[in-house]
């Protein structure tokens, strides 16, 4: 009996052995681009050479890329507050288009409810880049392209948010209708029970839709490149850092890539972090009831 | 099950037949209600039918008044300065090329461009404008009826306060309704006119016209012989299915397997492992994707490092050749899919009862056998919804694809300018930005649709979560 109790501690010990070791391999493998990334940003242009070499580690570590990013000859620094800006509204616009749209469909019941919930799914049945050239020429008309391209794509950003408010609704659904009832026979509005009590009780879900909202941006290629139509004062940083790589140059803009790469992403994976508790919760949330 | 499979049939065409025929019913009580309205409505009624609004001004309620008068000005100046110009040319879409007068002056002619996208804007304006008219005829008997039952009217103030209580779905309603009418329906709507449209590279508007042709780009798409579309799209077509495929399930069954790691017990850390996963999620895709795709480009850190060690003699063709490169893209899909399956899953599996998996072993079941009848059906139940999801939004997963590889190897026996590896929405932005064939572009993504919607509600009919929502419960 006490020798299979310890075959059995033995086995246990082995088989969490290869568990560990299978997770710090992945962990490893997930991390290892990012390292890398970060690692080839410290090679520099003039020092050594900007394009894409046999080794990883420079030989003259110098923050060479990461001067040039923000050197009066780039246009990086622009592009990072448009993008700033563009992320910063949506998540404001789309956040409220959001809340609002929800708290309707979760607690108000009219006519054509069912038939507008129906509407918008097949409406999202249609990819996004179907529309491109006609969006492109309505915000044309509204003088929305090129110079105007940050309030542009601001609006695109938040216009149709309104039909990503499943997991938001899903949420609202869960709060106690009861709460409602009660307000309303105190003498609540609607629009107070909206604001007074709903909005309070939905701190996560507002964090969440914020989130995802401003992150989004920072990835919009492109919309944001066929709105900005070659006018590089309008870019976003994912277009800046897509043409700095698919130029024909891009041997020269490799490490400045990789610098680029890096002030956009540890700012933003930093914010997520912080806010991680929210996303997730987000995410699993929605998915379960789907 | 053929008995059933004819009744679901004749069930959907006798409910089809049903709806056209209450539709009718509605319009003839509808019609005859407005006839009513008109007879026995006092003068203030019948003004109103021509005078939107009229009615409630003669009535003081002028909060109704001015948005109905409002609606109508509006409605008169914009197809007074806008919608009678475009709207006659709809047919057509524009006769009089753009081009040089007897003077060598270059004078521009119709724009087919935007005959027919204010010509569809005019059409909602005419269908909005008519409910509207609508409602201030109803409005306006209300209003009577109430008056001759010597009942209250709503005042100003009610009708203000009711828009924040009573009405408020209509005031929080009114911006996402406008904002999804112009920048979603419109241009959906106006992309489907143009699939049936020469609209191309040769009929440019401003400087050319484009007209109607009918089914002609749909012959284009399932035409194989020269020039036709039909072997391209295809292929397209079933590599985005197998993608699709391989990127949803691949990775939720991968990332299920790393969830089933950390949450094993006597594992240390789990939010440790977890939370580098996490992180992962976090850094945009337009950074690692377009640095991960660099990596095994022909010049990359891979191909050159193998080749410095003398591993191989020339680069590796992981974006040149048809099937290398999409066997990397899923593979790379894989790195980019499993931290967020693994977040999906984790929970779940979590839930599952622990006393299932100890009954199971007392019987004796090996984690095999326990993994496939206990863990497997739950969450495939649970999750269903989710895959299907995932699975749509993995046929129109733009990113990986784009990023990483733009569709290549460029296939030469491929038409419009597709690559091996383009899903069917990269080929549509490659047709609208590359190639201006805006045409064909429209096509596609009206096939994208067709095939969104079937797959939908196909998985939707089967899936048991939507029909037992009480299960495993």
């Amino acid at each position: 009996m006490a020798k299979e109790q310890k075959l059995h501690k033995q086995h246990k010990k082995l088989s969490n052995g290869i568990t560990y070791a299978v997770l710090v391999l992945i962990c490893a493998v997930w991390l290892l681009p990012f390292f890398m990334l970060i690692v080839q940003s410290f090679r520099g242009y003039e020092v050594e050479y900007g394009g894409m070499v046999n080794y990883l580690f420079p030989k003259t570590p110098t923050l060479e890329s990461y001067k040039f990013l923000f050197s009066p000859e780039c246009k990086f620094g622009k592009w990072y507050l448009n993008t700033f800006i563009i992320a910063f509204f949506v998540a404001i616009g789309q956040t409220c288009m959001v809340l609002g749209t929800s708290y309707v469909l979760s607690r108000m019941r009219f006519k054509g409810r069912e038939l507008l919930m129906r509407f918008w799914l097949v409406l999202g049945m249609f990819p996004g880049f179907l529309t491109m050239i006609c969006l492109y020429f309505i915000l044309k008309e509204m003088n929305l392209t090129q110079a105007g391209a940050v309030p542009g794509l601001i609006l695109l950003g938040v216009a149709s948010s309104a039909m990503g408010y499943y997991v938001c609704k899903g949420y609202f659904d869960t709060l106690p209708k009861a709460l409602d009832e009660a307000a309303r026979i105190d003498g609540a509005t609607r629009a107070q029970i909206f604001i007074q009590m709903i909005i309070p009780m939905s701190k996560p879900i507002i964090i969440y839709t914020m989130l995802i909202a401003f992150m989004a941006p920072w990835c919009d290629y492109v919309m944001a490149s066929y709105v900005a139509f070659g006018l590089d004062d309008a870019y976003n940083v994912a277009v800046g850092l897509q043409n700095w790589i698919w130029t024909n140059d891009y041997q020269g803009y490799f490490t400045r890539f990789c610098a680029g790469g890096v002030v956009v992403a540890v700012p933003v994976t930093i914010l997520f972090m912080c806010l991680q508790k929210y996303y997730v919760e987000g995410v699993t949330g929605g998915a379960v009831k789907g | 099950m053929k008995d059933t499979g004819k009744n679901t049939k004749t069930n959907f065409f006798a409910k089809a037949g049903q709806a056209i025929g209450k539709f009718f019913q509605w319009l003839r009580g509808d019609l005859k209600e407005i006839g009513t309205t008109f007879v026995e409505g006092d003068w203030k009624t019948k003004v109103s039918f021509l005078i939107m609004g009229f009615g409630n001004f003669a009535r003081k309620q002028f909060v109704r008044g001015i948005a109905f008068l409002a609606t109508e000005i509006l409605f008169i100046l914009y197809m007074v300065k806008v919608g009678f110009k475009y709207l006659p040319d709809l047919g057509t879409l524009g006769t009089v090329e753009s081009g040089y007068d007897e003077n060598f002056l270059y004078v521009y002619g119709d724009n087919s461009f935007f005959i027919l996208l204010f010509s569809i804007l005019s059409i909602f304006a005419i269908l909005g404008f008519i409910l509207v008219w609508r409602i201030n005829v109803k409005n306006n008997r209300q209003t009577e009826l109430l008056l001759k039952q010597g009942k209250k009217i709503p005042t100003n103030r009610q009708d203000l306060a009711s828009l924040f209580d009573k009405h408020f779905d209509k005031t929080l309603l009114a911006l996402p309704m406008v904002g999804i009418g112009v920048f979603v329906v419109l241009p959906i709507v106006f992309m489907i006119c143009i699939a049936f449209t020469n609209y191309d590279y040769s009929h440019l508007s401003p400087g050319k016209l484009f007209t109607w042709v009918g089914f002609e780009n749909f012959r284009n798409l399932v035409s194989v012989g020269e020039g036709g579309f039909g072997t391209t799209f295809v292929t397209v077509l079933l590599w985005t299915l197998v993608w699709a495929f391989f990127a949803t399930f691949l990775n939720y069954f991968l990332g299920m397997g790393v969830a089933i790691l950390i949450n094993k017990k006597g594992i240390k850390f789990k939010k440790v492992w977890r939370t580098i996963l996490i992180m992962t999620i976090a850094i945009p895709q337009i950074v690692s994707l377009l640095y991960v795709g660099k990596l095994f480009a022909a010049d990359g850190l891979v191909n050159l490092t193998l080749m410095k060690y003398h591993l191989i003699s020339a680069p590796l063709p992981f974006w040149t050749n048809e099937h290398w490169a999409r066997v990397m893209i899923i593979l790379i899909n894989i790195w980019i899919g499993i931290p967020y399956a693994m977040l999906m899953t984790t929970g779940l599996l979590m839930n599952i009862p622990e006393e299932l998996y100890e009954s199971a072993r007392i019987d004796g079941a090996n984690p095999f056998q326990m993994f496939r009848h206990i863990t497997l059906p739950y969450m495939l139940f649970v999750t269903g919804p989710y895959l299907l999801t995932n699975y749509i939004a993995n046929l129109n997963n733009f990113n990986v694809i784009y990023l990483l590889s733009q569709g290549s190897p460029r296939g030469m026996k491929l038409a419009g300018g597709a690559g091996y590896t383009d899903l069917l929405i990269t080929w549509l932005y490659k047709m609208t930005v590359n190639n201006s064939d805006y045409k064909m572009a429209a096509v596609i993504g009206i096939m994208v649709f067709a095939v969104t919607a079937i797959i939908s509600l196909v998985v939707y009919s089967i899936l048991p979560s939507v029909k037992d929502e009480e299960g495993f419960q």
